[in-house]
C-alpha cells in the first residue's frame, strides 16, 4: 500500500451529453479503503461519475486516476475496478456459480479453480447451496448478494456500487446495510457507493460527497455533512432543516446570512413555560404527525415562517399536541449553522409542505421530508442522463 | 375475463371458420396426392400411391429439393452472420447515416420482388459481367433474408439493453469474449427465430429466383410451376406438396418448442 497515493482521483471530470454538462468539472481524492458515498437526487450526475470512474463513459475532459495511474482512455475490462450494477445485471443463461466464476473465467482461471473460489465467494455472502441456481430462481436480496460476490471474487481495487440497495425493502435494505459495511471491512477495499438515500448514505460511509448538478456541493464526514451543511441544498437534501433567509435571520436571530436549524435541536413547550434556551420565538401549533419513536411538530412562528421541529417520544415528552394551540419553542444558538452556499434545493426536490397553510411566500422554506421516507422513493433509472 | 355465451359461441366460430380457409385446401391437396385422377378433379374418383412412388422416383423433383435447401441453407448462414453483424453495429454504436442504413437494410423486404429480381439480373450480368448460377440465387436471396434475422437481432439486443455486456467486460472480458459468452447465448432463440423465417422465405421464393437462377439451376418452386400444368405430373406435384407441408412443419414445431422452454426457467 502507498502511504499517500489515492484509490480514486478525479481531476477537473468533465462529461456533456449535447448541451447539458451531466458532470462538471469534478475534482475528487478517494482513499484507499474508504468507504465513500456520492449522494445526490436524480440527474445530480454521481451515477455518471460512476459509470466514468468503470470506463462505461468517456469523459468530455478530465482524467481518472486509479491508484496513481492514469485511466482515463482505458477500456471497463482494462481498469481494476469492479461495478455492482442497480439491477444486478446478473447473466440469466448462467447458474449462480457461473455468474460468480465469470470474472476468474475470462482471466483464464481453470474450471476447478474458478469454481472452488466463486463457491468460496458464495459462502461469504451466506449463499453457499444456491450455486446451481439461474438466476432467475433467487429474490432480490439473494441476487444483490450474488452480484456482490460476483464483483468481489476477482478482488478488485475499487468496487463500484450503484444503488445496489434501490430495489429491496426497507427492512431488506437495512440488512443489506450492515452486510455490505462488514464485507467492506473483511476485503479492505475501497468502496465507492452511490446513493439518493441520505439515510444510507449517512450510515455507511468514512465521507460524503453531495453532488448537485453536475458539481460536488460538499464533501465531509456523515458528522460535517449532516452538523455543518455549506449550503440550503445540502441542509435541505441530508435530513429535514429549518432554514431561515437573509430577512427571517435577522428577525429570529438578529444577524443576516442564510441559517439552518435542525427540527431534533429546537425545544417546544406551552408559551407560559419557561424554556431554558437562549432563544425563544412563538406561534401557533398547526400540524401534528406522530410516527412512532418521535412526533414531528409543525409550528407556525408570528414571524411568518413554518418551522418543523421533532421530538422524541420518550419518558419526558410532556407537550399537549393539541393544533391551533400558542407555543413557544427555543434553541440554542450553537446548533444554528451559517450557510456559506446559497445553492438552494431544485423545485421539484421538496419545498414547504403542502397542506394550504397561508405562510408568506419567499420569507421561509421548509424542507418536508421525513428521516427515512426515501427508502420508499421511486429508483433512479441506471443511467441518469438520456444518451 | 368472462365472455358470455352467445360472444363465446361466435368466436369460436370464426376462430373455426379461419382455420377451415387456412387448412381444408392443403387437406384436398394431401387427398389429391392418393387420387386416381390426373386432373386435380374433387371428389378424387379413386385412390392409389402411385404418385408417391413416382415422385421418389423423379429425378427432376429430387434434384429441385436438393437445389432449393442448398440455396436456403446458404442464404440463411450469410443472413445470420451479416444480420447479427449489422445488428450490432446499428444497435450498439454510433456513427454517421446509422439512421439510412438502419433503412437501407430493411427496404429490400418491401421492395417488389420483380424489381428485385430485375435489378439483380441487370447488375450481375451486364454490370458485374458475372455469369447465372446457384451463387447469384444466394446472393439475391440473401438480400431479404437478411431482413428477417436483423429485425429478430436488433429487437433483441434493443430488450437487452446493455447492462449485461457493460457487466461483462466490468468483470475483465474483451469485445469478442463478451459476445461469446454473454450476448451469443441470450441471441440465440432469436437467431433460430430469424433464421427459420429467412429459411422459409428463400426456400419458397419464386420471382427473384427466376430472374436470377441460372439456365441449370432448378428450384422446388421453379420445377412445381413447371410440371403443375403437365397433365402426368400434376398428382406428383401434390405429393411433393405434402411432403413440403410437412417438412415446413417440422423446424416450426422444433422453435415453439425451444421459446416455450426458454421462458420456464427465467
Amino acid at each position: 500500500m502507498t502511504a499517500d497515493q489515492p484509490a480514486i482521483r478525479l481531476t477537473g471530470l468533465t462529461k456533456s451529453f449535447g448541451a447539458v454538462n451531466a458532470v462538471d468539472g469534478v475534482d475528487l481524492d478517494i482513499a484507499e479503503g474508504e468507504f465513500f458515498s456520492m449522494l445526490g437526487p436524480s440527474g445530480s450526475g454521481k451515477t455518471t461519475v460512476l459509470r466514468l470512474i468503470a470506463g462505461f463513459e468517456q469523459p468530455t475532459s478530465g482524467t481518472v486516476s486509479l491508484l496513481g495511474q492514469d485511466v482515463t482512455n482505458r477500456a471497463p475490462f482494462d481498469r481494476d475496478v469492479n461495478t455492482v450494477f442497480q439491477d444486478y445485471a446478473l447473466f440469466p443463461h448462467m447458474s449462480v456459480l457461473d455468474n460468480v466464476a465469470y470474472g476468474l473465467r475470462v482471466r483464464g482461471v481453470s474450471k476447478r479453480e474458478r469454481h472452488a473460489q466463486a463457491q468460496q465467494a458464495l459462502e461469504t455472502v451466506r449463499l453457499g447451496g444456491f450455486g446451481n441456481r439461474k438466476p432467475g430462481q433467487l429474490s432480490g436480496g439473494q441476487r444483490q448478494r450474488v452480484a456482490l460476490a460476483r464483483a468481489t471474487v476477482v478482488r478488485p481495487k475499487v468496487l463500484l456500487l450503484d444503488e445496489p440497495l434501490g430495489a429491496l425493502d426497507l427492512k431488506l435494505r437495512e440488512q443489506m446495510q450492515v452486510e455490505l459495511k462488514e464485507l467492506q471491512r473483511e476485503l479492505g477495499i475501497t468502496f465507492i457507493f452511490v446513493t439518493h438515500d441520505q439515510e444510507e448514505a449517512l450510515t455507511l460511509s468514512d465521507r460524503i460527497a453531495v453532488f448537485n448538478e453536475g458539481r460536488i456541493e460538499q464533501l465531509g464526514t456523515p458528522a460535517e455533512i449532516y452538523d455543518r451543511p455549506v449550503s440550503p441544498f445540502v441542509a435541505a437534501f441530508v435530513g429535514t432543516s429549518n432554514i431561515f433567509t437573509d430577512a427571517l435571520s435577522r428577525v429570529l436571530l438578529g444577524r443576516g446570512g442564510i441559517h439552518t436549524l435542525r427540527p431534533e435541536k429546537i425545544s417546544i413547550g406551552r408559551t407560559d413555560a419557561a424554556l431554558a434556551t437562549e432563544r425563544t420565538a412563538a406561534g401557533t401549533l398547526a400540524e401534528v404527525i406522530y410516527v412512532g419513536s418521535s412526533t414531528r411538530l409543525i409550528v407556525d412562528l408570528d414571524a411568518g415562517i413554518r418551522i418543523v421541529v421533532l421530538e422524541q417520544n420518550d419518558a419526558h415528552r410532556v407537550s399537549e399536541d393539541e393544533r391551533g394551540s400558542r407555543v413557544s419553542i427555543g434553541w440554542g444558538d450553537r446548533d444554528v449553522v451559517a450557510l456559506e452556499k446559497s445553492t438552494a434545493v431544485a423545485a421539484e426536490a421538496g419545498s414547504a409542505p403542502a397542506d394550504g397553510q397561508p405562510g408568506v411566500p419567499g420569507t421561509g422554506h421548509i424542507n418536508g421530508q421525513v428521516i427515512g421516507q426515501s427508502a420508499t422513493e421511486p429508483t433512479e433509472p441506471a443511467t441518469e442522463t438520456a444518451r | 375475463m368472462r365472455l358470455s355465451r352467445p360472444a363465446r359461441a361466435i368466436l369460436a366460430g370464426i376462430t373455426a371458420l379461419i382455420l377451415l380457409v387456412i387448412y381444408l385446401p392443403l387437406m384436398v391437396v394431401l387427398v389429391n396426392s392418393f387420387s386416381t385422377s390426373t386432373s386435380l378433379t374433387w371428389p378424387p374418383p379413386g385412390l392409389t400411391l402411385e404418385w408417391w412412388g413416382k415422385a421418389f422416383r423423379s429425378e427432376g423433383a429430387l434434384d429441385a429439393v436438393v437445389t432449393s435447401v442448398q440455396i436456403a441453407l446458404i442464404a440463411t448462414i450469410v443472413s445470420l452472420v451479416l444480420g447479427t453483424l449489422i445488428s450490432l453495429a446499428l444497435q450498439r454504436f454510433e456513427f454517421f447515416g446509422r439512421d439510412a442504413v438502419s433503412l437501407l437494410v430493411i427496404l429490400p423486404i418491401a421492395l417488389p420482388g420483380i424489381i428485385t429480381g430485375i435489378a439483380l439480373n441487370n447488375a450481375f450480368r451486364t454490370i458485374l459481367g458475372l455469369q447465372l448460377s446457384i451463387a447469384t440465387v444466394i446472393v439475391a436471396h440473401a438480400t431479404f433474408c437478411i431482413v428477417t434475422v436483423f429485425n429478430n437481432v436488433i429487437a433483441r439486443l434493443r430488450r437487452l439493453g446493455t447492462n449485461f455486456e457493460d457487466a461483462s467486460a466490468d468483470l475483465g472480458a474483451g469485445l469478442w469474449t463478451t459476445f461469446r459468452l454473454v450476448t451469443f447465448p441470450q441471441l440465440r432463440s432469436a437467431l433460430l427465430a430469424g433464421g427459420l423465417l429467412a429459411f422459409a422465405l428463400s426456400f419458397d421464393e419464386i420471382i427473384v429466383t427466376t430472374f436470377t437462377a441460372g439456365a441449370g439451376v432448378k428450384t422446388l418452386p421453379l420445377w412445381i410451376l413447371d410440371n403443375l400444368f403437365r397433365p402426368n405430373q400434376a398428382p406428383v406435384v401434390n405429393v411433393i406438396a405434402v411432403v413440403l407441408v410437412l417438412v415446413s412443419i417440422v423446424p416450426i414445431y422444433i422453435a415453439q418448442r425451444l421459446a416455450g422452454a426458454e421462458k420456464v426457467p427465467r
